[in-house]
């Protein structure tokens, strides 16, 4: 149903490759508002780099980007921030040394009427941020790194969300996650998707985000093996499609997909 | 500055003698005191009394102190911004000659320039001379920021490379001529007796400084209650005030005893036409006017570390540059920032010590680059990275200049002097090695 409105977001046959090597080769993947779409492949498939080049950080060769189908030129991880795409990275990209609040509030501070930053008024945005999503953390006068693996992400999870992002990448998000801290994920993931936000979860492992998502879209050497929704296909047949790139019938087969002999 | 949000923020277990929940780490979380820090004045403190002792009661006398206090002026301006290069994982060896070269054209500048165009003691010279320095100073610093920013040249390199050049373009600007003497008001900047404030308006300094202390003190309950944070307890809030205003009250006190000399003092005293008495004059020399440039920039240099964004970027950069620029931080052009703001530091500090020298040698500020480090780095700055203060830095400068002085006074040869400096670097960072450790 979702399938009849404008994507929140379309990449189109974008490509980048590194020194010869093809990292993503033509890929097109679409994310419709309120719908966490899956991006799944083996480590080395693509996913992370494509999903790089939605959030800035890397410059696609070719191919175009459309949000709300209109071409966007994102060139830099500022750009994307401007059409609110907020990235939360595997190997969580927060500044150690300084504190959870400094960390919500990299880049677009908080300040007083004379310029200067406004310490308390962040911590205090970011006391009540951090209290909806894990009420547990109470160490925000303390560097990042003297945090939990879970913690420091529901700090990156949470510079996210302060933004109002309209569109979510979330790289590995239960990778570094004890079991309850990965269903507090789970469970933010849901509250989201209620408010429009589009998400896109990356993943080696589907077991991960098969039941998160509504949609999932299947990468191999750089090319897209085919995607389908999660109610058509099992999770042996995205399995079939991660390792060997066997598209199953409930699936749209994709560039990558195997030729059948 | 009583709030610390970003650079230490780490609650340390306070050595050995602190076991959990004992009254003095209870005293040390109440006040929010930097413990670190406190241990940095303790040492320094116990440096300046070996010191005392060994000479035999000459070095904690109001004189000693008055010029040490002037003497660390300029290392301590530089390393202001030292600790913020090194906090962005940078470096930068060229200060030393920057300062050389600035120093050169600041003093050619008023010597050759301005006198063909105002005539001599135009009281326009002084900041005409410093203003081409400072700008000059910045434009070098951006210069070779942008080489390491733009152009990915690593900061040891293209710093190193500076080294050389500036203090070539020192000599080449007057083929290792040394320029003197300098205009009568730019000489103020380097202190003597001229060049200080006198006992009333250091008292007033003083005053002021304290009035600060309270109002940030207020403002910062004001700030805490407006939120909801947890105040700190109320006698915690007393002790932090007035020892702190003791502290600075105190500092004028040593400052204002030191007197001019007699023959200086017998030279004011006819020329403002005070009638000499017998048994001589006591005009009290108060705060060197370099002592207040250098008070005045890490007081500025601590409100841009902590207060602005420019100084929360410095510090994002240091702890994961990737973070910094996934987080939308345009990184190169900090770096191009931060490095033009070192440059005109060492302008700031060519000026002090080409006014104290009362002339621009080729030579001036050779190997300053290496105080500049020891003292940043003696302050607790790591050189991986993403850690340092200001306050820091400055008491490392005094450590160092504290070491000089004591030594001389001692008498002891220059290279047994550059053996024990270097010796109490490797000590400072091993030990601060030590102190992390236990505090992670």
């Amino acid at each position: 149903m979702t399938q009849d409105k404008t994507p929140l977001v379309e990449m189109r046959d974008v490509s980048i490759s590194f020194g010869g090597i093809h990292a993503v080769d033509g890929a097109s993947v679409d994310l419709f508002p309120g719908e966490v779409v899956a991006l799944l492949g083996h480590n080395g498939a693509g996913k992370s780099t494509l999903i790089k080049i939605l959030s800035g950080a890397y410059r696609r060769d070719s191919g175009e980007i459309l949000i709300n189908g209109e071409a966007a030129d994102i060139n830099n991880p500022r750009d994307a921030k401007k059409y609110g795409i907020e990235t939360i990275y595997q190997t969580l990209a927060v500044a150690d040394n300084v504190d959870a609040a400094a960390n919500l509030y990299l880049g677009r501070e908080l300040r007083t009427p004379w310029g200067t930053l406004d310490d308390v008024a962040m911590e205090a945005k970011a006391r009540e941020v951090m209290g909806r999503l894990n009420p547990n953390f109470q160490r925000f006068k303390e560097p990042v790194k003297a945090l939990s693996g879970g913690q420091r992400q529901s700090v990156a999870i949470a510079r996210a969300i302060l933004f109002d992002a309209r569109i979510l990448i979330m790289d590995e998000p239960t990778a570094a996650l004890g079991p309850q801290e990965t269903a507090q994920v789970g469970e933010l993931i849901t509250q989201l998707k209620r408010e429009g936000i589009g998400i896109f979860l990356i993943s080696h492992d589907i077991h991960d985000v098969f039941d998160l998502a509504d949609r999932v879209f299947v990468m191999k050497n750089g090319r897209v093996v085919g995607h389908a929704r999660t109610q058509d296909v099992t999770k042996d047949e995205v399995l079939g499609m991660i390792i060997l790139g066997k598209v199953p019938p409930g699936a749209t087969a994709g560039p990558g997909a195997m030729q059948m002999a | 500055m009583t709030d610390q949000t970003i650079p230490v923020a780490i609650k340390p277990a306070s050595g050995a003698r602190a076991a959990p929940g004992n009254p003095l780490k209870r005293f040390f979380q109440a006040t929010e005191i930097d413990t670190r820090l406190l241990g940095m004045v303790v040492a320094m403190l116990l440096i300046w009394l070996g010191f005392h002792v060994l000479s035999d009661g000459l070095f904690l006398t109001s004189r000693n102190l008055w010029n040490l206090s002037v003497q660390a002026a300029s290392v301590s301006v530089m390393a202001t911004g030292m600790v913020l290069v090194i906090v962005t994982r940078n470096i930068d060896l060229s200060v030393g000659s920057i300062l050389g070269f600035v120093g050169m054209i600041m003093a050619v500048t008023q010597t050759k320039f301005l006198p063909a165009w105002l005539g001599y003691d135009h009281p326009m010279t002084w900041i005409l001379a410093l203003s081409v320095g400072i700008v000059l100073g910045a434009a070098i610093g951006a210069f070779q920021g942008a080489i390491i920013a733009f152009l990915n040249v690593p900061s040891f390199i293209v710093t190193l490379g500076g080294l050389l050049v500036w203090r070539g373009a020192a000599w080449m600007v007057t083929s290792g001529a040394t320029v003197a003497p300098m205009d009568t008001k730019f000489r103020l900047m380097g202190g003597g007796a001229d060049g200080s404030i006198g006992a009333t308006a250091s008292w007033i300094v003083g005053i002021i400084a304290c009035v600060f202390i309270v109002l940030s003190i207020l403002h910062s309950r004001k700030q805490r209650k407006r939120f909801g944070f947890p105040l700190k307890p109320i006698w915690a809030e007393f002790f932090v005030g007035i020892a702190s205003c003791g502290i600075v009250l105190g500092a004028v006190k040593v400052l204002n005893s030191y007197y001019m000399p007699v023959n200086l003092a017998r030279r004011y005293a006819e020329e403002n036409g005070i009638a000499w008495p017998e048994n001589g004059l006591d005009i009290p020399l108060g705060i060197a006017i370099p002592v207040l440039i250098a008070l005045s920039i890490a007081i500025g240099m601590n409100f841009l570390t902590n207060r602005t964004r420019f100084g929360r970027y410095v510090f994002a950069i240091g702890g994961n540059p990737e973070a910094a620029e996934l987080a939308g931080i345009k990184t190169r052009w900090v770096t191009v920032r931060l490095f033009a703001l070192m440059g005109a530091l060492c302008a700031i500090a060519a000026a002090i010590s080409t006014a104290r020298l009362n002339a621009a040698t080729n030579a001036q500020g050779t190997l300053d680059e290496l105080y500049t480090i020891a003292a940043a780095v003696i302050g607790g700055t790591s050189l991986a990275g993403g850690v340092g203060t200001i306050a820091g830095a400055v008491l490392g400068a005094l450590v160092m200049q504290s070491l000089n002085s004591g030594m001389v006074l001692l008498g002891m040869d220059a290279p047994l002097q550059s053996i024990v400096i270097g010796m109490v670097l490797v000590l400072a960072v091993w030990l601060d090695t030590i102190y992390r450790a236990r505090a992670r």
